[in-house]
Formats: structure tokens, sequence, C-alpha cells
């Protein structure tokens, strides 16, 4: 499925936030959004799942658009992992994972034995399943991530979007996420901090500056030393690593004489 | 109480978190609730035997009456009848009660301190009940007026808590307890202004069982409608069970399960007040029970809103009967409010449960 995002404006009180965001994401792309804190790539998400009301503009899911569909009819189509909220109850992993198969259940229906087998293998897919009876609130902060993927998963949407889903996380579980993501060939939309993580996993990129879309492109194209500087305002030596042939960034601090 | 408590302990142990067996923890709470309802009704200022209960309740029964031969006392009969049995049966509806509004407010606000008592929500109610009552100013609600402008008052009430305590679209919890406690000295307030000036003292006298809560002088005919409520909202909160287990992970993400969060949240503001008003209407206000009753439902089978809604409706109803037993009983002849029973013990709860969640 493709996810297009059309003249895109938000604001907040009047004051605007987000502005005339064009963007796309092809089927089976993996698509990153980066920008300094406030540049607006989580407003942006939020619009697209509609957590917030846009001011202006359309999103479409293969040409529909997406606010005159339900929630629920929304929901088949666009799976969403948003930045850690504190839950305030504890519920065991499957019930959490059990979750995702909210958009296909009426008011009363239970889950199917069929129900079970998709959170079971979602689950596994993660490599949890022997967690599936514990409570969410005593997992790690890397496990809890993978329990949210195994919720997303067990909604069966084409579409993921990811809020900063490595945040947090060591490398290992840093990692161990992406690969998993880019392994589905869904179509992703991932806001992302960590410039090195988006260069090796992202197949384009759209960078974000003042609520604005700076530049997009492939990694190669975007991620220059110019750039850098002047969306970060930070000194960086780009290069291509030998081994991953991928770019490697490597941040030049004032307190460190490099040059 | 103590007899609950324990019960409920060993019910932990046996049906853990793990795998709880519904049926089985809800055929027992069944079972226990009618052991509860019998003794209830036989344990008071005068006392029956358990057995004679069993059967004066039996012989009223349409199947049972032909096989019950009368042997008790025509005082029992109307001890048991007419007094201690519809007294019993309000405390199981005001226990399960209070016990979802609970459950259905804590959904909302997305916190386990949430409580009709602690929110303001029983004092609101009061108030424009005593408003109804001493003035007559719902009058033209017609017979269901004292409960129709209880929940007037409690909607209000969780409206208002709902909207002082969102910061930014979110639910922030220090807001919401202070913004609780000052509501409900408001509402309080203004409940004493009613009244002070009030026009007959027989208004009066009713208004002070409602600030603290009591079962006494029960009718038949104050079941009705309590229990009507009950049945449906139990059934719209069942129905309902994804949605309020989704709410719990944060309205965000409620929305990108394919669930409608604004629309949600008026049901519970409609369901809560529902049950708050008319509960209130008929017990005044009893505290607390809506705080402590889901959190050990949720000890005891999780947070499942499928397996947290029956349950903690027959612990709270059960709860309520027993706390209601001792309030006859401990300084008999006289009658303690039950009001002033549970905040006695379900203050330190919430004390507990406070100091546990910051800590």
């Amino acid at each position: 499925m493709k996810l297009q995002v059309e003249n895109l404006s938000f604001a907040y009180d009047d004051q605007p936030i987000l502005e005339d965001i064009f963007l796309h994401v092809n089927q089976g792309e993996f698509v990153g959004l980066i920008g300094p804190n406030g540049s607006g790539k989580s407003t942006i998400l939020k619009n697209i799942y509609r957590a917030l009301k846009p001011a202006a503009g359309v999103v479409k899911v293969d040409g529909e658009n997406l606010f005159n569909l339900s929630y629920k009819q929304a929901a088949v189509k666009i799976g969403v992992v948003p930045q850690e909220d504190v839950l305030p109850f504890d519920f065991k992993v499957e019930e959490i994972v059990a979750m995702g198969r909210s958009p296909y259940k009426g008011l009363f229906d239970a889950d199917t034995p069929e129900d079970k087998e998709i959170i079971r293998s979602a689950l596994a897919r993660l490599g949890i399943e022997e967690m599936a009876k514990r409570n969410f609130l005593h997992l790690s902060g890397g496990e809890k991530q993978r329990v949210l993927m195994a919720r997303v998963l067990a909604q069966e949407t084409e579409i993921l979007i990811l809020d900063e889903p490595t945040n947090h996380l060591d490398i290992s579980y840093q990692l161990q996420i992406l690969d998993f993501v880019k392994q589905l060939q869904v179509t992703v939309l991932m806001a992302i901090h960590d410039l090195n993580m988006a260069a090796l996993y992202c197949d384009r990129i759209y960078i974000l500056k003042n609520g604005r879309i700076f530049t997009s492109g492939t990694p190669e194209e975007v991620l220059t030393e110019e750039i850098i500087a002047d969306v970060y305002g930070v000194k960086a030596d780009v290069r291509v690593h030998p081994v991953t042939n991928k770019l490697t960034i490597t941040f030049l601090p004032h307190s460190i004489n490099c040059i | 109480m103590g007899k609950s408590t324990v019960i409920l302990k060993r019910l932990g142990k046996v049906f853990n978190r793990e795998e709880p067996q519904m049926s089985v923890i809800l055929a027992c709470l069944l079972i226990l609730a009618l052991i509860s309802i019998i003794l209830a009704v036989g344990l008071g200022p005068v006392s029956v035997a358990p057995a004679a209960v069993a059967k004066i309740v039996a012989s009223r029964l349409p199947l049972l009456k032909d096989y019950i031969e009368p042997a008790w006392l025509p005082v029992e009969e109307n001890i048991v009848w007419g007094l201690r049995l519809p007294r019993v049966l309000l405390g199981m509806i005001v226990g399960a009660s209070l016990s979802m509004t609970g459950v259905a407010m804590q959904a909302l606000v997305r916190n386990h301190l949430a409580d009709p008592f602690i929110l303001g929500v029983s004092s609101g109610a009061a108030a424009t009940a005593t408003l109804g009552m001493l003035f007559g100013v719902f009058t033209f609600l017609g017979r269901y007026s004292l409960s129709l402008s209880a929940f007037l008052g409690a909607a209000v009430t969780i409206i208002l808590v709902y909207v002082i305590s969102r910061v930014r679209g979110r639910i922030n919890i220090t807001q919401l307890l202070l913004s609780g406690v000052a509501l409900s000295m408001i509402m309080d307030a203004l409940t004493r202004i009613i009244t002070l000036s009030a026009p007959n003292a027989l208004g009066l006298h009713n208004v002070t069982y409602w600030l603290s809560g009591s079962l006494a002088g029960t009718k038949w005919g104050y079941l009705t409608l309590p229990l009507l409520v009950i049945i449906v909202c139990m059934i719209v909160l069942l129905a309902n069970h994804r949605a309020l287990n989704a709410l719990l992970m944060g309205d965000e993400t409620a929305g990108t399960l394919g669930f409608n969060v604004s629309r949600l949240q008026k049901m519970l503001i409609l369901v809560s007040s529902l049950m708050a008003g008319t509960t209130i209407a008929v017990s005044g206000t009893i505290g607390f029970v809506g705080l402590m009753v889901p959190h050990f439902t949720r000890l005891l089978v999780g947070s499942d809103h499928k397996k947290v809604l029956p349950v903690c409706a027959l612990l709270g109803g059960i709860l309520v009967v027993w706390v209601d037993v001792a309030a006859r009983l401990l300084i008999a002849p006289e009658e303690l409010p039950l009001g002033v029973l549970t905040a006695l013990f379900g203050g330190p709860v919430f004390i507990w449960l406070l100091k546990r969640k910051t800590g």
C-alpha cells in the first residue's frame, strides 16, 4: 500500500507547527523522518494516525482519503507504535498483543482460535513466546518494545508508522527492532533521531526543520556534511563504511580539535 | 468484611493471575454472595437464624413456596422480608454499582486513584439531590426526580474534574486529585447552604444521612432503578471491554487500534454518572468502595475488563453487605453510617496506593 501526505498543515492555538508537508511512502518502502527536536517529526506522524487534527491537507492510503474512513477501517490499514506511554495498569503480554486484534472485532466478539494463533505467531516472530504470561510492567525497555511490535504485527496492517521505536534502547535492541521491521517488507514511515540508524535502514529520508520539509532523498543524497551543518548546526564527517557500504556519520564536537 | 478479605486472599492463591479460571471464580463469588445475603439478613439487633432466613425467602419464591412449611414467627418474617432483605439486596446493588463506577472512571482518567467519592462526584450528586429533596427543584422530572437530579450533579462534576485535570491532552494526576478535592469541597459547601436554608426539618434529617451514607430504611421500591441501571451499564461496559482495555494504553494508542476515543469518553462519563447518581440517590455517599474493590479485583484477575467488571461487581456487593452488617452491629442498638466505616478503612488503602504509586 502506498501512503501519501499532501499539503499538510497543523497549528496549536494559531501557532503554525507544520506547514505544507508533502511526503509519500511507496509500497514496501522504508522511509525515515529526521530532524532536530521540535522540528515536527512526531506531529506529522500524529496527524497521519489521527491523534491530531490537521488544519489543512489530506492523507491518502492507495489514493483513498484516510480522514473519510472510520477509526476502525483506518486501523486495519495503518498500524502504529507510538512513543512510549506510561501504562497505569498492568496487563499480561498476551493481553497487550491481543489488543492488536481489536479492529477486527465486533462489540461482544471473543478471541477466536484464529486470533489466538495470530497472537501466538506474532509473539513467536519476535522471539518472546515464553513471555506470553508475564506482566508487561515487569519487562525491560527492550522487551516492552518487542511486545508493542508484536501487537502491531497482530494488527496485520500493510503500513507501519513508528515513532522513534529505538528510543531509550541499548544498541543490541535497536538493531534487533530495526532488523525486524526491515525484514517485514511492509510500507514503513519512521521518525528517528539517530542519523546512523537512519542511514543503515532507510530507503529514503525526509529531513524536517522548523515544521517544514527541508529536503528529501536517499541517505546518500541528504545526509551530507553541508545539510547536517545547516539543519543541526553540527560539524560532521560522513563517509561510506567499507563493510556495510552505507553512510557512517561521525560528529565532530567543538571540544575536540579535529582539524 | 474480615471474612471476605480472608477468602479473597485464598482465592488469589488458588486462582493465580497466570490463568484465572473465570467460570470457577465467578461461581465461587456467586455462592459467596448468596451466603453473605442470607447471613447478613439474619444479623442485626434482632437475630434470625440463617435456616429461618432461607426458608422465609424461599417461601416467597414462586417455584419453591409450595414445599416450605411455615415454622417461624410473624415478627421474623417482618424483619426478614420487610426490613433486612431489601436493605441487604440494596447493599449488593450499591456495592456493585460503586465498584463498576470506579472501574469506568479509572479507565476514563487512566488512573487507579479515581473513585466517585475522591473525585467529588458523590458530593456533586448529593448537592443536586439535596436541592431536589428540600426544595423540590426537580419535581418536574417525575417519580425518579431524586435519582435524576443526583445523576445531573454527578455528570456535571465528572465533566468538570475531567476538563480541569486535562493538561495538553493528558490527565495530570496532581491536577486530578486536587480538582477532585476542590470540587467536593465546593459541592459539600453547596449542600450545607441548601440544608441550612431548608424549609423543613424532615428533609434536614434525610440530608445528614446523604453526607455520611447509609442503607437504613431501605424499601423494596428503592431497588428497581439502581438494579436496572447497573444491568444496562454492565452490558454496555462489557460490550466495550476491548475499548476499555485499549484506553488504558493511552488515548492515542486506543485511536490507532480503531476506537473512537472521544465517543468512548462520553460513554464513560454517561455510564459513570448514571451509576453514581442512581446509587447515591438511594444510599448517600459511600466512599472508597470504587477505589478498593477494582484494585483488589485486578490483583485477583489482572486488568482485562472482561474479567474485572463481573468480578468487581460481585466483590463490591459482598463488601458493602458486610460493612453494612458491621454498621448495624458495632454500636447496636445505634447505627453507624455506612460511609463512615468505608472511609475508616478505605482512607488508609488510598494512602497506601498513593505511596506505592509515587514511591
